[in-house]
């Protein structure tokens, strides 16, 4: 299976604190894997620079077989690579239509009526897939949380991403939306997207994704599965400190 | 129709597309209390093309639109690189200096004003201001207007998802320039006459209460605002004269409007017309579903 996405030696400080180090993985096409690690690791930091908000110090990132270091934001999205953020960032005076038709408007026409048949055709459809066609005519800003985290994830399910980066998706929802937003997610990596995912939800993470990159202070502790994860030393240090005690058998990985 | 009601009809029309040439850089969070300068350079343009040059009067309005555009376009680009109130002072400043230079050229009268032959009236001023809405109604149903509500509500996500932010600004405040352009250009050919100073800071901060108190969100709120402000004070004088009794609305009309602002602002900050609003007046609002989780 071949990588979509690589990082190599990627850096980026904020005046004197390094907050990404020399970070290196690669993603592979289909996957899904999972960016862990405590608070402060640098995994919304690694996003907001995989996306362009920030530029890198060091290093280099290639999406899709393309050198992206240095390409402009706006054409980020052009290039396969959508993402969903942290906190809701959805237009709050838009209806949940018109947020869905952001997601596509890279490919538009700036002339084109934004809710012109075939536009509306197309996202209509998408609100479908996730569930969500019961909102279509409504300002976001009047929906539920649980709600508007779904459609954040749906508009950027409409740029036709060959790479979604998702921000803790399911933050703040319950279990019965985790449920639906997973099973959102399994049909969607099932039409061959590829999902990096951002979580703390650690069961979410144990049923979706069968990889796992953990970071730490900026720098990644650990890669494999998400069951070698719970057996790793470094990454039980991470979580719990050096003082934790360290069960019987478990590795230190290299 | 008497002569009172065709020049409050007119004066309404000339208000409705001065709203709107400070809406549409609004709708974009880009706030103008220059209106009066577009107005400026399209009335006086158009109206020495008239007067100076015997221009036929239509293509004068247009000429007067595409030279407020123009100058529009050409300060859009020192003007956004400011923010917020250094924008707000940046227009204001961008006003007074229009004012000046025109103060000072004798071919246009300088501080006696211009007078213009040529006459626009109602014929004129009314359709042109229906088109102006139409226009800008389309205008905000097109991927430019999603472009330009969504760098309103949050720029960085817009400019993630393909907005090109500085194309769509200078766009927005080019477009609103060339609509102040219009209405003065229909200014000066309705009244036959424009100074600098009937056109000043009082009258950039009226045209921005207009749309604030209107609204942004949709394209709506500037045509309520218009109304109301232009409208409201003529109706309190004419209610005074229904009964001795409201004597005191027409020497208080200034002051009772004044109250209604300021509980406007308190009661809807938003504007008056939403987008809620218009959801729901429409139909397409429906209940949210008691299983879909907890509200943020």
């Amino acid at each position: 299976m071949s990588s979509v996405l690589e990082l190599a030696g990627v850096s980026k400080s904020f005046g004197g604190l390094k907050v990404i180090d020399d970070v290196s993985f690669a993603v592979k096409r289909g996957s899904r894997t999972a960016l862990i690690g405590p608070n402060g690791a640098g995994k919304s930091t690694l996003f907001n620079l995989i996306s362009g908000v920030y530029p890198l110090d060091a290093g280099r990132i290639v999406a899709l077989g393309t050198d992206i270091t240095d390409m402009a934001v706006p054409k980020r999205i052009g290039h396969g690579i959508a993402r969903s953020f942290q906190n809701i960032r959805l237009m709050p005076h838009l209806s949940t239509l018109e947020n869905l038709m952001l997601g596509e408007h890279h490919r538009a026409s700036p002339w084109a009526l934004a809710r012109g048949a075939r536009a509306t055709a197309n996202a209509r459809a998408v609100l479908a897939q996730a569930d969500l066609d019961t909102y279509p005519g409504q300002v976001v800003a009047d929906l539920p949380y649980g709600i508007q985290k779904r459609i954040e994830v749906a508009r950027a399910i409409m740029a036709r991403p060959s790479i979604l980066l998702l921000d803790e998706p399911a933050a703040g929802l319950n279990s019965s939306e985790t449920a639906e937003l997973r099973r959102m997610l399994e049909r969607l990596s099932e039409s061959g997207v590829t999902l990096l995912v951002v979580e703390h939800d650690m069961p979410f993470v144990r049923t979706l994704c069968d990889h796992v990159v953990v970071l730490n202070f900026g720098r990644k502790i650990f890669e494999g599965t998400p069951e070698e994860v719970h057996r790793d030393h470094g990454v039980l240090e991470a979580y719990l400190g050096p003082a934790a005690e360290i069960p019987a058998g478990v590795a230190h990985a290299a | 129709m008497s002569g009172y009601l065709a020049g409050l009809l007119a004066v309404l029309a000339i208000n409705i597309i001065v709203a709107y040439s400070v809406f549409v850089p609004a709708a974009a969070g880009l706030l103008n209390l220059g209106a009066a300068g577009f107005v400026l350079v399209g009335a006086y343009g158009a109206g020495a093309m008239t007067a100076l040059f015997g221009v036929p009067l239509w293509l004068a309005l247009v000429l007067g639109s595409l030279l407020a555009g123009t100058v529009a376009f050409l300060i859009s680009f020192p003007i956004l690189r400011t923010r917020g109130i250094y924008m707000v002072l940046a227009t204001f400043a961008f006003a007074e200096v229009v004012a000046g230079v025109l103060l000072n050229i004798p071919a246009l009268g300088g501080a006696a004003g211009l007078s213009v032959m040529a006459y626009a009236g109602l014929p004129l001023v009314v359709p042109v201001a229906l088109c102006v809405i139409g226009f800008v109604a389309w205008l905000m149903s097109t991927r430019f207007g999603l472009s330009v509500r969504a760098i309103h509500d949050d720029e960085n996500v817009a400019h993630l998802f393909g907005v090109n932010l500085r194309s769509t600004q200078v766009a927005a405040m080019t477009i609103g320039g060339a609509i102040g352009g219009i209405g003065g250009a229909l200014l000066v050919h309705q009244f036959n006459f424009i100074d600098v100073q009937s056109t000043g800071v009082l009258f950039s901060i009226y045209v921005l209460l207009y749309v604030l108190m209107g609204g942004t969100q949709t394209v709506w709120g500037p045509l309520f605002g218009a109304v109301f402000f232009t409208l409201a004070p003529e109706a309190l004088r004419k209610l005074s004269e229904l009964d001795p009794a409201l004597k005191f609305l027409e020497s208080s009309r200034y002051m009772t409007f004044g109250i209604a602002v300021v509980l406007l602002m308190m009661w809807r900050p938003q504007g008056v017309i939403t987008r809620t609003m218009i959801e729901r007046l429409a139909g397409s609002r429906k209940p949210v579903a008691a299983d879909a989780g907890a509200a943020a």
